[in-house]
């Protein structure tokens, strides 16, 4: 592949700043001499043509939402509407400074307190706050908030938190990170929690569980009022991990179930794009006992204007520099205003009847280890296959057919999992071509098994030596060795 | 690949090498293989001294990270710092160049929980 | 609903093939009294053409986007070359996920991995990851990194570091019990580091700090021992100013929306995290890594990751996981469409139109630059008559600086701060000096 570095560097390319309309300052002069830099990064001075070329090859290179089926379990790939894209980037949001005076910025303002009321609704919940800017971000907020509640509460000794071992890895490292010790639950043979296993670990030494609702198995949690009650009436108190929340948005709340903290991921759920990894915006929602604690500034609506509220004494801080990820949630409103209650019924209902129409064709080919009515997910196995092959050499082979391949090896309750969540936006045609695809793979493990241990051979390059990366890292471009 | 028979075993697939009071310690081929290529092992440090079931250090592949949980009590007499640059050792040579580190035993009675070459097959098996 | 590929009777042939009648039997494992206990938002959809009227009204509320900006504070107001949002409009780009497959992720990872050297080349670095959420977050992970070395619960914070960094550092410290401990400043706005307790992990600087003067850490990796250096620093300054690795830093953070992101009321936005190689093992979040395929062809793939928290769980060096790719690639396609010599123009720039005003204000009665060390383009304006009066005039004459509110909470009184980028001319900071002097 083929790096800006190694575009040769001409000399300035210049045009596109003015020409310096005030007396030049001498850096030496006004810096002092050892704060002058001595050499110039190697950034290669190449022009707008040739960067343009670049980073459209580097496109080319990429799977996106809009070259196919992009079945990434726990991920809800759907497609991200344009008009989102649109909106963001008009000059009022896309320009405004966060230190600007809240009366010149009511436009940012009033979107954000609204949003915020959008999103306290969905949740069922008391309070919520758009400042954590991914979902991990929000989990360790939510562990903030716990931690604050138990300082507050004169319980500092409560620092276990509770995990089934279905979790996701940024449960336990976002509870880690707060400062607290995890233990895992284990799951039932439905895969769901253990209810008597989560009772047996309940003392005073637990601050509360975190849970993914619906599973990461794509599973409901059927006992969920048992859960939330059961930690309750032990003093803790119930995360919900909303990476999954498509499989209910618009017919049920987390704040009916007996959350006390939930987040959503917007790149999930409200449709922003993932930008390849991010920027995402992970907003929480509260129960009553923790809103007092909700980092600030708040935002909030009095009498049509918006203002930032900063005067929460027991608010654990902040989380973001500003207001998190503000244009992220100028898409997510437009998405929800968009939609409305009748929308996301649809979102949930289309979400869920797709995972389940896709699990029941493709149960008849790949192990389910757990055959039950999904949610908006489900998990296949890839065991079973011949000559050793495994999870990833079908994902491999996908990639020949042109498909995104689904998350591999998560959960980890699932041996050789290949976990598929279609989301609403893809149609019954793509499901059956996606099916057909993993069935043909299937049949050539049988027939022709060196055809997915070689796969892909379709793609800009096969597979890659990890161990390599990994024993001799090469993490910068090595000027000079090329 | 054998498993020598003068070695003992544990069920967490490690293997010790028993001298006198010295124990040489590493992970099993079966480990290994399992792990798949070890690209990285975290060693402990010289002189300190480990409980039986405590941290030794853990040795990584490019997606697993497993622990090595000590064996036996006592003080740690040697790494194996040829790790650091060459952690595919574990693969080549796990019962041989690939050794881990050698603790010097404080409690020799605690060898005697350990399996022997027949009875770590039979669980690998 | 628009964005829904089934047809009302693809529908009905799914439910059947499933062996249901009604869509409502999908959620029969809700329990009864939760989809009972429903409220809608009360919200009811609109059109795709309603929605772009009601957003550009809203967004013609924000009414500071037609002010000339003379805002700094960490956000900047930098031009950003047409190229970038045509690059990031990429859907390929755009609608990605996360590069966990490489083989057709090479776009995003090839970009991640010029990232990371682009960091390195400005910091003066060995090693970098490919984002964090912002300057905030990647400094608290800096102060939690320098303390999994250093171990001793204490790390020391420059007091003249920008609050909206304080704030976010002080709640993770908080969390995981890490005391801070405050430098102060000297005269010269600078920190006083010589005063650095022996027993911390670390020590947070950030160059140009709250005031916009340029710290001076000569000797201050000496004093430090084996505490790290941990400095905050500011990317364009860095196309002229000589790179924290220079000095000796340990671990160099900075926020990176100055690099080709627009400010958007402050997110989202995009955390650099550099650091020496020896300390790979603690970076935190995600870093590309070049590797070869079986055909022995160039190829990028995320490395490392044993580190992060998909592996490591609750003992990964962090709990990040989407961090900011896409902002990543906007400062990649800035800086490559920029190249060496546009980022000096530009760091030219920010110093002589800064200087300029500077000068400037020195001339006027009354006024005067709290601060005699360096700056680059921000720096802080005392007076004698009260601070939001000045601000006042210089509303009036059409200028966005911020309220004294910061400064003052900082010990300052009578106090503006100001910040000078490319975009403002000649003309228009004339304008700002006879606002500053009392013309109306």
């Amino acid at each position: 592949m083929r790096t800006l570095f190694d575009h040769p560097s001409r000399e300035a390319v210049g045009g596109l700043f003015p020409a310096c309309d005030v007396p030049a300052v001498d850096p030496a002069r006004a810096l002092g001499a050892e704060n002058v830099r001595p050499t110039a990064p190697r950034i290669p001075n190449v022009s707008e043509g040739e960067v343009a070329r670049h980073y459209t090859a580097l496109g080319r290179l990429n799977y996106g939402v809009e070259s196919g089926i992009y079945p990434l379990g726990s991920c809800t790939m759907k497609y991200n509407p344009k008009v989102n894209e649109d909106v963001a980037r008009l000059p009022g949001f896309a320009l405004a400074h966060p230190r600007a005076d809240e009366a010149l910025s009511q436009g940012t303002l009033t979107l954000l307190a609204d949003l915020t009321e959008l999103l306290r609704r969905i949740a069922g919940m008391a309070a919520a706050t758009l400042q954590p800017v991914a979902g991990a971000h929000g989990e360790l907020l939510g562990m903030f908030l716990f931690k604050k509640h138990f300082e507050e509460s004169g319980e500092p000794h409560r620092k276990r938190i509770l995990l089934p071992d279905s979790a996701h890895g940024t449960n336990p490292a976002s509870a880690a990170v707060a400062g607290f010790s995890v233990t895992e639950i284990r799951s039932n043979e439905q895969g769901m929690v253990d209810l008597d296993a989560l009772k047996a670990e309940l003392d005073e030494t637990v601050a509360g569980v975190m849970l993914t609702v619906p599973n990461t198995l794509g599973i409901f949690e059927e006992n969920i009022l048992e859960v939330t009650r059961a930690i309750h009436d032990a003093g803790g108190l119930a995360y919900f991990d909303g990476a999954n929340l498509n499989s209910f948005i618009g017919r049920a709340r987390p704040g009916d179930m007996g959350a006390d903290v939930f987040h959503f991921n917007l790149h999930k759920t409200l449709s922003t794009p993932h930008g390849g990894g991010g920027p995402g915006a992970g907003a929480v929602a509260v129960s009553a006992p923790l809103v007092e604690y909700l980092p600030v500034p708040w935002i909030v609506k009095d009498r049509g204007s918006a203002r930032l509220d900063w005067d929460h004494p027991k608010s654990v801080g902040s989380v973001h520099s500003f207001h998190g990820n503000v244009l992220v949630a100028v898409r997510a409103y437009a998405y929800l205003v968009q939609l409305g209650d009748e929308g996301l019924r649809a979102v949930s209902e289309n979400a869920v009847l797709n995972a389940n129409y896709l699990q029941e064709r493709l149960k008849k080919t790949y192990p389910l280890p757990y055959d039950r009515l999904c949610k908006h997910e489900f998990v296949l196995s890839g065991t079973g296959l011949p000559d050793h092959l495994s999870a990833l050499d079908v994902a491999k082979r996908l990639i020949d057919y042109g498909v995104h391949p689904p998350t591999i090896y998560f959960p980890l309750i699932v041996p050789e999992a290949l976990m598929i969540e279609p989301t609403e936006t893809e149609g019954r045609a793509s499901l059956d071509r996606f099916a057909e695809i993993l069935e043909r793979i299937a049949r050539e493990a049988h027939e022709s098994p060196e055809l997915l241990h070689n796969a892909p051979v379709q793609a800009p390059v096969r597979r890659l030596d990890q161990t390599q990366a990994a024993r001799n890292p090469v993490l910068t471009y090595p000027f000079g060795e090329t | 690949m054998a498993y020598p028979a003068t070695y003992r075993y544990t069920k967490e697939h490690e293997w010790l090498r028993i001298d006198g009071k010295q124990a040489r310690i590493g992970i099993t081929e079966h480990a290994q293989a399992e792990l798949g290529d070890v690209v990285f092992v975290e060693l402990p440090a010289v002189g300190a001294t480990v409980k039986k079931g405590g941290q030794l250090g853990t040795v990584e592949s490019v997606k697993a990270v497993s622990d090595v949980f000590a064996p036996v009590s006592g003080k740690l007499l040697q790494v194996n710092s040829a790790l650091e640059s060459a952690p595919e050792m574990v693969n080549q040579d796990p019962h041989g160049e690939g050794w881990i580190a050698v603790i010097e035993m404080s409690d020799p009675g605690e060898t005697k929980e350990l399996l022997d070459a027949a009875a770590y097959q039979a669980l690998i098996a | 609903m628009r964005y829904l590929a089934n047809a009302e009777a693809d529908r009905r042939e799914m439910l059947a093939a499933i062996g249901r009648t009604d869509i409502e039997e999908l959620f029969s494992d809700i329990p009864p009294d939760v989809l009972a206990r429903f409220v809608p938002m009360g919200l009811e959809g609109k059109s795709e053409q309603e929605v772009v009227d009601a957003l550009a009204q809203l967004a013609s509320k924000n009414t500071c986007v037609e002010r000339l900006s003379l805002l700094g504070g960490g956000i900047y107001d930098h031009y950003v070359p047409r190229i970038v949002g045509h690059m990031l409009g990429r859907s390929e780009f755009y609608t990605a996920y996360t590069p966990y497959q490489p083989e057709i992720s090479q776009g995003t990872l090839t970009a991640m991995f010029e990232f990371q050297t682009l960091v390195c080349e400005l910091t003066g670095m060995e090693i970098a990851n490919a984002s964090m959420y912002d300057g905030a977050t990647a400094l608290a992970e800096a102060v939690l990194m320098a303390d999994r070395i250093g171990k001793r619960r204490r790390v020391a914070v420059a007091a003249n570091l920008l609050p909206s960094l304080r704030r976010v550092v002080q709640t993770y410290a908080w969390a995981a019990g890490i005391e801070l401990v405050e430098i102060p400043y000297d005269a010269s706005g600078r920190c006083a580091w010589t005063e650095t307790p022996g027993d911390v992990s670390g020590l947070v600087i950030q160059s140009p700090n709250a005031f916009g003067v340029l710290e001076s850490f000569a000797g201050a990796k000496a004093k430090l021992g084996d505490a790290l250096l941990i400095v905050v620093t500011y990317p364009i300054a860095l196309g002229l100013v000589a790179s924290p690795g220079s000095f000796g830093a340990d671990i160099v953070v900075a926020e990176g929306q100055c690099l080709g992101l627009p400010m958007g009321f402050g997110g989202p936005l995009l955390g650099l995290f550099a650091t020496k190689k020896e300390h790979l093992r603690q970076l935190p979040g995600r870093v590309a890594g070049r590797t070869v395929d079986v055909e022995g062809r160039v190829g990028y793939t995320m490395a490392a990751q044993t580190r992060e928290q998909h592996i490591r769980r609750e003992r990964a060096t962090s709990n990040i996981c989407t961090n900011s790719a896409l902002c990543a690639l906007a400062a990649t396609v800035y800086l490559a469409s920029v190249g060496a010599d546009g980022l000096r123009q530009v760091a030219e720039l920010n110093l002589a139109k800064a200087h300029y005003l500077a000068d400037g204000i020195r001339k006027l009665r009354g006024m005067s630059l709290a601060f005699s060390g360096p700056f680059f383009n921000e720096f802080v304006v005392r007076m004698e008559e009260p601070a939001e009066a000045v601000r006042e005039r210089l509303a009036a004459a059409g200028f966005l600086v911020e309220s004294a509110a910061e400064l003052e909470a900082l010990g300052l009184e009578n106090a503006l701060r100001l910040a000078v980028t490319e975009r403002r001319t000649r003309a228009e900071l004339d304008r700002a000096l006879a606002a500053l002097g009392g013309k109306r």
